[in-house]
């Protein structure tokens, strides 16, 4: 992206709570109403661009930009991520050194699956990923945790996700805890970060397909359902949480942590969002 | 540093910041007598060098400006023309740039003097550039 490398990267922690916009229920466990705030996201999108069916917001900003979209098309008739969904099915099913293997992880031996992350882990009291889900596998069989932003870990994300295309996103919210944990993701969204002072929704939201310098943010409606993404501009496939970690250091702050507690509620509350949009993963992005 | 600093201690950097403005206040009862011929070339250069500079105020993201050197401007703000016009006061035009959040608590644009982005000189540069337009 354009905007901005950091200079001052480190210096910039300034937390300027401004939670406004498109957020309509409220910012306590008393008053935060998950699906309202979903059904008003849907409504705002589909206000500003009343021409967008609903269901196209999983292709990002190439739902909203016709220019682009025919481009994005073309690179999809050969996706990029190609050789990843193969590779990282390779890896799913090459078994551990004690025999086990990915599938005795999880439902489904891990077929289909990825509609149910993030999810709620009530015995670890904390929001779990796909791609943490796959680390606690490996660690839990003898072997080392891989890195969170590329490589491996995105390629298995990538077949997981792939198997799982067309389905429904089905994020569940069942009790506080998970409640709580939703806040704190709504709360990162809308909230100023720093030196430069924006929020995601300053970008997603409200500056969703407009111009900055020469990049089109997209819309948070379906941000997240294509995710591992293969980007041009990485020339590799990468997580969620590292494009989380580029949009930070875009605006100036320090980057979080991937797979860290407050990236993943962030996830919890995006993909929340999303609930109802179909899977479509791996993606490619300019 | 100096950043957390403010965002952090919210009694002290307040009191710090209403003396910073009653200064700024003074300096700019000086400035808004001044002519647009009392900025130099230098300044000027200097204000378009930062308006396009990536690093520094990358205006030029959001802001188009009718300078041949400004391409492929962004439009998350409105356009920068007929500044002298709409902005006979260089004052509002320099708060604007300060800290356009106490126009519009709202807005996308970063506070480029209340966060330490850009110097006060910087700013008068930046000023400076735009009243060419
Ligand atoms: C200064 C503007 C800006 C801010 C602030 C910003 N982003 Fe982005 N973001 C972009 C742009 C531009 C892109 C690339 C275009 C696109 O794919 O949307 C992008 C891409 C993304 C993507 C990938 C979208 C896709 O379809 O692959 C996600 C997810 C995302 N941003 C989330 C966030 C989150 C969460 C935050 C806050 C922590 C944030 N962004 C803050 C500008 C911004
Ligand atoms: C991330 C986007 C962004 C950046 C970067 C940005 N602006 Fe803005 N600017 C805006 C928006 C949006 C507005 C509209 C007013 C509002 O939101 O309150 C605006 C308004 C203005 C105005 C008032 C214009 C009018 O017609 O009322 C001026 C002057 C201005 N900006 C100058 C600058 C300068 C100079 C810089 C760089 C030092 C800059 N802006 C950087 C987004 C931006």
């Amino acid at each position: 992206m354009k905007i901005i490398k950091s200079l001052l990267a480190g210096a910039s922690l300034a937390l300027v709570a401004s939670i406004t916009q498109a957020a309509t229920s409220g910012n306590t466990l008393a008053s935060v109403d998950p699906e309202a705030d979903r059904l008003a996201l849907q409504s705002f999108f589909q206000k500003r661009f009343p021409q967008v069916p609903v269901d196209d917001y999983v292709n990002g900003i190439y739902a909203l930009d016709a220019g682009s979209r025919e481009q994005w098309e073309e690179i999809e008739e050969f996706p990029p991520y190609e050789f990843d969904v193969e590779e990282g099915e390779v890896l799913f099913n090459t078994p551990f050194a004690n025999g086990k293997s990915y599938a005795d992880c999880f439902a489904n031996e891990g077929v289909g699956i990825r509609q149910n992350f993030p999810r709620w882990d009530e015995s670890q009291g904390k929001v779990v990923t796909l791609e943490s889900a796959i680390n606690q596998c490996r660690e839990a069989n003898g072997e080392k945790k891989l890195g969170w932003k590329k490589g491996k870990i995105a390629q298995i994300s990538a077949y997981m996700a792939y198997t799982s295309r067309d389905n429904v996103f089905d994020v569940q919210i069942p009790n506080d805890g998970a409640k709580a944990a939703y806040l704190d993701g709504k709360q990162s969204f809308y909230t100023r970060r720093g030196q430069l002072n924006m929020s995601c929704a300053n970008c997603h939201v409200a500056g969703s397909n407009v111009l900055i310098r020469a990049d089109l943010p997209g819309p948070a409606l379906g941000h997240v359902t294509h995710f591992p993404v293969f980007r041009s501009k990485w020339g590799n496939l990468g997580t969620l949480h590292r494009r989380y970690a580029g949009c930070q250091s875009n605006v100036r702050g320090v980057s979080q942590k991937a797979q860290g507690e407050k990236l993943s509620n962030l996830e919890f509350f995006q993909t929340y969002m999303s609930n109802g949009l179909v899977v479509n993963g791996p993606g490619a992005r300019k | 540093m100096l950043i957390f600093h403010e965002e952090k201690n919210e009694e002290k950097p307040m009191r710090k910041n209403i003396i910073k403005h009653a200064l700024l206040g003074l300096v700019l009862i000086g400035a808004s007598s001044m002519t647009l011929a009392d900025y130099s070339a230098d300044q000027i250069a200097k204000g378009k060098a930062l308006y396009l500079n990536k690093k520094a105020g990358n205006c030029i993201a959001c802001h188009m400006i009718p300078d041949a050197d400004a391409k492929l401007p962004g439009n998350q703000g409105p356009p920068l023309l007929a500044m002298k016009a709409r902005f006979p006061d260089p004052k509002v035009l320099r708060m604007q740039i300060w800290d356009p959040t106490v126009k519009n608590p709202t807005t996308i644009m970063p506070p480029f003097g209340k966060h330490w982005i850009l110097s006060e000189d910087d700013i008068d540069a930046i000023v400076a550039y735009l009243y060419q337009y």
